[in-house]
């Protein structure tokens, strides 16, 4: 059990995919405008990780070798389908809010990234804690960083005002906002890590 | 008489410069404008000026202090950053708009590259754009001089179609108009612009080249009335229109906004302009360029800013082509 919970911590501090890995990039930049949307974001895409990382540790020994990147996108892609149906049908306002990057799942290359290392190499039950650590990893940055992002270029969290009379920064709400955000955080963890060794 | 040959190695001459004393220097030569920038808007451009400078001062060291650097806030540079941004500030701006700027300007703009010599962008301009960008309202709010009340600066009018016939030219020239604090007065600006010249301490390669540009390119399509190729083609006398069409009143575009302040002050920035003469030349005509090409079709009304910070980005590429010749080599 101690062996699964390690898997599964990896993935949020040790190789954190958005901080450490710095993948997934684009659905990064583009959703974290508020924490709302970074959280439906980081759970859609922890759903697709799990999935796709259960079902490809599964298969592992009959896909061949040469054509294993189309069969991954085919088992990511079954995943990201079910998941965009999911979600146009319970919160059709988070679907719009988060747009193509729903699709864009499919090419997400932590999920990808995952596979490939992963789960195409392990066993199931290794796997699925990878997926889940991963996708917790992401979740857990992309909250950061939207909650960053929301306080300061919107005055709020989660749609609520925090300081009355507050004058939020607008920059911070542009995609130039989010890679500032993102460059500093990556400053600050990677200061953290080699105050550490 | 022996012991005056000294043995010593090479360089053996000096010059008493050092970059502290140049940054002071340029931090001189621009007071003059400040003085006409307060004279003008009153004491709260006062206010603003010494905020932008303290705050950037405090920033610097505190940001030294934390990275355990030697604090270097007495070598200028800190002051003519501070002092650029707040240059660049309507005149009565809330009172934390200077300080954020200039935290911005100093934290950002400089000291994540690694402090002085170090950053890609001028650190003034990083910290305007990014008041610009966050507080538009703020930051596009300009006053009347000598007066309370609020009015656009002329290129805005310029932009909304508003501005009146008459424009006095001597006006423009000694700051009788809405702007930011220290862009407004010319000639307090050409003053300080001469000294820095004089005492060699800039080059005239890229202000010139960069003010050049922008007349020349506001003159060819700076007119209200330019015709497009069909309607030169379609008119009774095609190249008598033509020439009509080819007089955009350059003298306008270089007296307002804040081209002098810009090309003066800020293109010449030691840091982030190229190194050799070419390199100035090339880099003050895609200032120009871009300043014109902001103004007349863009969505501000004032380009200098945006125009210099990219060509900023560019000033390594610019560097890269054109190396001087190594002597000896081919």
């Amino acid at each position: 059990m101690k062996k699964f919970f390690s898997e599964f911590l990896r993935g949020i501090i040790k190789e954190n995919p958005t901080f450490v890995l710095v993948l997934g990039l684009c659905p990064t930049l583009a959703v974290s405008i508020s924490v709302i949307n970074g959280i439906g974001m980081g759970i859609a895409a922890t759903f697709v990780l799990l999935g796709s990382n259960i079902i490809i540790a599964m298969l592992k020994n009959i896909i061949p070798d040469r054509v294993r990147i189309p069969c991954y996108i085919v088992v990511i892609a079954t995943f990201v389908t079910i998941n965009e149906m999911v979600m146009k049908a319970y919160s059709p306002a988070l679907n719009r809010a988060l747009g193509i990057y729903v699709p864009l799942i499919v090419v997400n290359c932590i999920v990808l990234g995952r596979a490939e290392a992963y789960a195409s190499k392990n066993s199931v039950v290794n796997s699925l804690f990878d997926g889940l650590g991963m996708g917790v990893g992401f979740t857990l940055a992309l909250i950061l960083i939207s909650a960053i992002r929301e306080f300061l270029g919107a005055g709020t969290l989660l749609g609520h005002t925090m300081i009355k009379g507050f004058q939020p920064a607008f920059v911070l709400s542009m995609p130039s906002g989010a890679l500032l955000v993102i460059g500093l955080l990556l400053g600050f963890f990677n200061v953290l890590k080699s105050k550490k060794e | 008489m022996r012991n005056r040959f000294i043995v010593s190695v090479s360089p053996h001459l000096h010059k008493d410069e050092s970059v502290s004393k140049i940054m002071w220097m340029v931090v001189l030569s621009l007071i003059p404008a400040g003085i006409a920038g307060v004279f003008i808007f009153g004491v709260s451009a006062f206010w603003v000026i010494i905020l932008g400078v303290i705050s950037a001062l405090a920033t610097e060291a505190t940001l030294q202090r934390l990275t355990k650097r030697k604090i270097t806030i007495l070598d200028g540079s800190a002051v003519l950053t501070g002092l650029l941004l707040a240059y660049n500030l309507p005149p009565h701006v809330p009172f934390w708009l200077p300080i954020v700027g200039s935290c911005f300007a100093i934290a950002i703009g400089k000291q994540v590259f690694g402090g002085l010599g170090q950053n890609i962008f001028n650190p003034a301009l990083v910290g305007r754009v990014f008041l610009m960008a966050s507080w538009p309202k703020y930051m596009t709010t300009f006053l009347k001089p000598f007066d309370a009340v609020t009015s656009a600066t002329p290129l805005a009018l310029l932009k909304e179609g508003k501005l009146i016939g008459n424009i006095s030219y001597l006006d423009l020239f000694l700051g009788k108009r809405g702007g930011c604090i220290g862009e407004v007065c010319i000639l307090a600006l050409l003053l300080g612009a001469l000294f820095l010249l004089i005492r060699g301490y800039i080059s005239w390669h890229i202000p010139i080249t960069y003010i050049f540009t922008v007349g020349l390119f506001t003159y060819i399509f700076g007119a209200k009335g330019l015709l497009t190729p069909l309607e030169i083609s379609t008119a009774q006398s095609g190249i008598a229109k033509f020439l009509t069409g080819l007089s955009g009143n350059w003298l306008f575009y270089i007296l307002s906004g804040g081209l002098i302040l810009g090309a003066f002050f800020m293109a010449t920035d030691y840091v982030t302009s190229p190194l050799t003469r070419k390199g100035q030349i090339v880099f003050g005509i895609g200032c120009g360029l871009i300043t014109a090409i902001i103004r007349l079709w863009g969505g501000y009304p004032e380009g200098v800013s945006y125009a210099i910070l990219m060509m900023n980005a560019a000033t390594p590429i610019i560097d890269r082509y054109t190396k001087n010749r190594i002597y000896g080599t081919k």
